[in-house]
């Protein structure tokens, strides 16, 4: 099985250690991963604030470099940067179809559609695995974010993922479902209601008495974990990817 | 477009000037926060119960696409069936034709005054200020619309108009405003729930028993039998459309359903998604007027089907879903964004995501509150996920921010007009073409990214200027020491070392 990892460029710039800890956990499952470097981004800011023409040469670029039949899959670390791909790329498709500019986009988009997957999807529908070999000895609440939840309907994945982690305790976090107020643009558009969002976040992650938030999106917890360390709260945020490929001999530090 | 609702009134603030002064009212965030969470854990239980809660959802998605897609077709079958059963119809294009007409009507009677249902589209088209203009004095008699008019407020919830409202405000409004209006509050008025409904049913009895004329909306609107019907919880609903001689009712055009049968569906969904009831207490029925035979029932119906609008939203594909809305308010209790901004925030007589949808539609983005509105919010999806009618509300939302940032062809009254780009994104487009420029060259966001790597002791733990709407809330996250991509071209994945992990040693 040969994945080309899709990072997203808010892993590749600011979260490189996320990146890192998806290539040695699916390595470890006996998985071959490329990092196809002519990725940049899948133009979900750019749509989602409304520039839906400019992100298209986006998603065109990112049909080129993924959409080889050389990767059986490409695999992201990001709920939303999945969503973008699987949900919007054919709304986008459709959309430019109805302007009359054919069926181009569409077809041009389909071949990622159909072979993108959210990390925890990859691990539980493809390679069927729950219990991924990693052991992470802490107290650990998991955030769903949005996307994940509702347009990828990740549901249980992650927790199962978690429950089966050596060592680590899950406590449920009051109000989960709720977004923690990320956003995109949203975050600095209104940044007031935002903030609020995610100082309400926070405090339910508090409440739990967990030392870490899990969350499977970077973006979401570059929000959160900014309001934590503003906050100066005891939890930290770490990505699911972490945790999974913590080890008892290299475990995360 | 007809902003007749607002004329007089002063413009509303863009939606983020709104919020921050709602975010730091404490008082209200804690009774939105209590009020929203009740009706939204009680809906969830109340949709659970249903094992076909996804076949009736969609299937009222498909009753309301398939009314829409004819819906000149089946006005004409409700006019005629209106007309067949003794009522007269009239059609107004916007809220100044709605007013006149109304207005009107209330004076060929000679009557000053007349009591009114709750309803959504008399407050779009700012109908009481508009007859009280006139010298006509319009009496709400829903228990939460009192509070609001008696408070010289604004409804700022579909459903609970006075949602920002708790009982120890209820009460200071009822004794100081009920005796300039009617029967005073009781004395020694206390702020029990029991107490603060008793004393609004003595001041709007005298109100039911002493009007001639009712004004209502509709929930909906039978095409083949001309039949309106109203859903409520109180009452007084029932009072307004049995008690009065002529009754007034302004309705939107896409409440109307082709047959009874589609009743089957809304009643079922609609209870449940609003109060979180399986059945709400009154549901009332007319059809055109009653005869001298007939003991209820007004002697003179008059249905003013309003557009205002609507079919200019009807001609935009992808937000025309907005007119599926049934006014269940699910998606406002659900909002994170409504919790902590409250609905005055919205602008708006609609509220809550699906004000953000409906008002930029009917309205147009001209105005600073309307441009603002897509934007008011993260997309988190949850309205979505209650929508009794399957209304894709974050695709409309982002539909409209194109609609704000590149402008394009629109429908307004009518005629196809191409709109430009709003004022105030420059900034913002600048950026996305630049991010544009460097997502189309991974040499380019290689450079960026490196640049951002070395400098980074010198990155400030906040932000100047526009920077400042992350940084006054948040720390800025740290840049590592290289990006993933060159730590992949370097080890190729960690190969070399075995290990997915190691340290950086800063070449």
């Amino acid at each position: 099985m040969r994945v080309a990892l899709f990072l997203t460029c808010v892993n590749d710039t600011l979260y490189p250690d996320t990146g890192r800890a998806v290539v040695k956990l699916l390595t470890r499952l006996g998985v071959e991963v490329d990092f196809p470097a002519a990725q940049t981004c899948c133009g979900q800011a750019h749509y989602n604030t409304g520039y839906r023409h400019q992100a298209e040469p986006l998603a065109r670029h990112f049909s080129d470099v993924f959409g080889t039949d050389a990767y059986d899959a490409i695999v992201t670390p990001s709920g939303s940067c999945g969503a973008m791909v699987r949900e919007l790329y054919p709304r986008m498709g459709e959309r430019a179809r109805a302007e009359g500019r054919g069926d181009g986009l569409a077809r041009r988009l389909a071949p990622v559609v159909a072979k993108t997957y959210e990390l925890t999807e990859f691990l539980v529908d493809v390679l069927g695995v729950t219990d991924v070999g990693a052991y992470y000895p802490h107290k650990v609440t998991y955030h769903p974010t949005c996307h994940g939840l509702r347009s990828l309907g990740l549901g249980e994945r992650p927790l199962r993922l978690l429950r089966a982690v050596k060592g680590l305790e899950l406590v449920s976090l009051p109000g989960a479902e709720e977004c923690c107020g990320f956003g995109g643009t949203f975050a600095v558009k209104n940044s007031d209601v935002s903030a609020a969002m995610g100082a309400d976040k926070v405090r339910h992650a508090e409440s739990t008495g967990a030392d870490v938030l899990c969350a499977a999106d970077n973006s979401c917890l570059m929000h959160i974990g900014g309001t934590m360390t503003r906050l100066r709260t005891a939890v930290r945020p770490v990505h699911l990817a972490e945790i999974l490929a913590s080890t008892e001999e290299e475990p995360l530090s | 477009m007809s902003g007749g609702a607002f004329v007089g009134m002063p413009a509303f603030p863009p939606f983020p000037r709104a919020a921050h002064e709602a975010v730091r009212n404490t008082t209200l965030r804690a009774n939105l926060r209590h009020a929203t969470h009740t009706i939204r854990d009680k809906r969830a239980r109340a949709v659970a119960e249903l094992d076909d809660w996804a076949e009736l959802r969609e299937a009222g998605k498909r009753i309301k696409d398939e009314t829409l897609r004819h819906l000149d077709r089946y006005l004409e079958q409700l006019e005629e069936s209106v007309v067949r059963a003794g009522g007269t119809v009239h059609w107004a294009a916007d809220a100044a034709e709605a007013n006149r007409i109304v207005t009107e009507l209330v004076r060929a009677t000679g009557e000053t005054e007349v009591v009114k249902v709750k309803s959504m589209a008399t407050q779009e088209i700012g109908l009481n200020e508009a007859l009280e203009a006139e010298g006509i004095h319009a009496y709400e008699t829903d228990l939460a619309e009192l509070i609001v008019q008696l408070g010289k407020d604004r409804p700022s919830h579909i459903l609970v108009p006075a949602i920002h409202r708790n009982r120890g405000e209820i009460r200071d409004i009822f004794r100081e405003e009920m005796g300039a209006w009617g029967r005073p509050a009781p004395d020694g008025l206390t702020d029990t729930p029991a107490e603060l409904a008793d004393a609004a049913r003595l001041h709007l009895r005298e109100k039911f028993l002493r009007a001639k004329v009712g004004v209502s909306g509709a929930n909906f609107m039978v095409a083949e039998t001309g039949t309106l019907v109203v859903v409520e919880s109180e009452g007084n609903g029932r009072m307004c459309l049995t008690l009065p001689e002529t009754l007034i009712s302004v309705v939107g055009i896409e409440k109307v359903v082709p047959t009874w049968r589609d009743l089957e569906v809304f009643l079922q969904t609609l209870p449940r998604s609003s109060t979180a009831e399986r059945m709400n207490p009154y549901t009332s029925m007319w059809t055109g007027t009653s005869d001298a035979q007939t003991a209820d029932g007004p002697r003179a119906f008059h249905l003013v089907l309003l557009d205002n609008g609507r079919t200019d939203t009807l001609a935009d594909e992808v937000g025309r879903q907005a007119l599926r809305c049934i006014r269940c308010s699910a998606c406002l209790n659900v909002c994170p964004v409504y919790e902590r901004a409250g609905g005055h925030a919205y602008g708006s007589v609609y509220p809550g995501p699906i004000g953000a949808i409906l008002s930029p539609q009917l309205r147009g983005t001209g105005s600073e509150i309307d441009a603002s509105l897509p934007y008011a919010s993260s997309l988190c999806g949850a309205c979505y996920e209650v929508c009794p009618v399957a209304i894709d509300i974050p695709e409309v939302l982002v539909h409209l921010r194109e609609r704000v940032v590149q402008g394009g062809e629109v429908t307004r009254r009518g005629v196809k007009v191409t709109l430009k780009p709003a004022r105030g994104h420059a900034a913002e487009r600048a950026a996305m073409r630049a991010a544009g420029f460097v997502f189309a060259r991974p040499g380019a966001l290689r450079l960026g990214q490196r640049l951002a790597s070395r400098t980074r002791r010198f990155h400030p733990r906040t932000l100047p200027g526009p920077g400042r709407a992350w940084s006054a809330a948040r720390d800025l996250p740290k840049v590592p020491a290289e990006p993933f991509r060159d730590w992949w071209e370097r080890t190729r994945g960690g190969a070399a070392q075995g290990s997915g992990r190691q340290e950086v040693s800063g070449k």
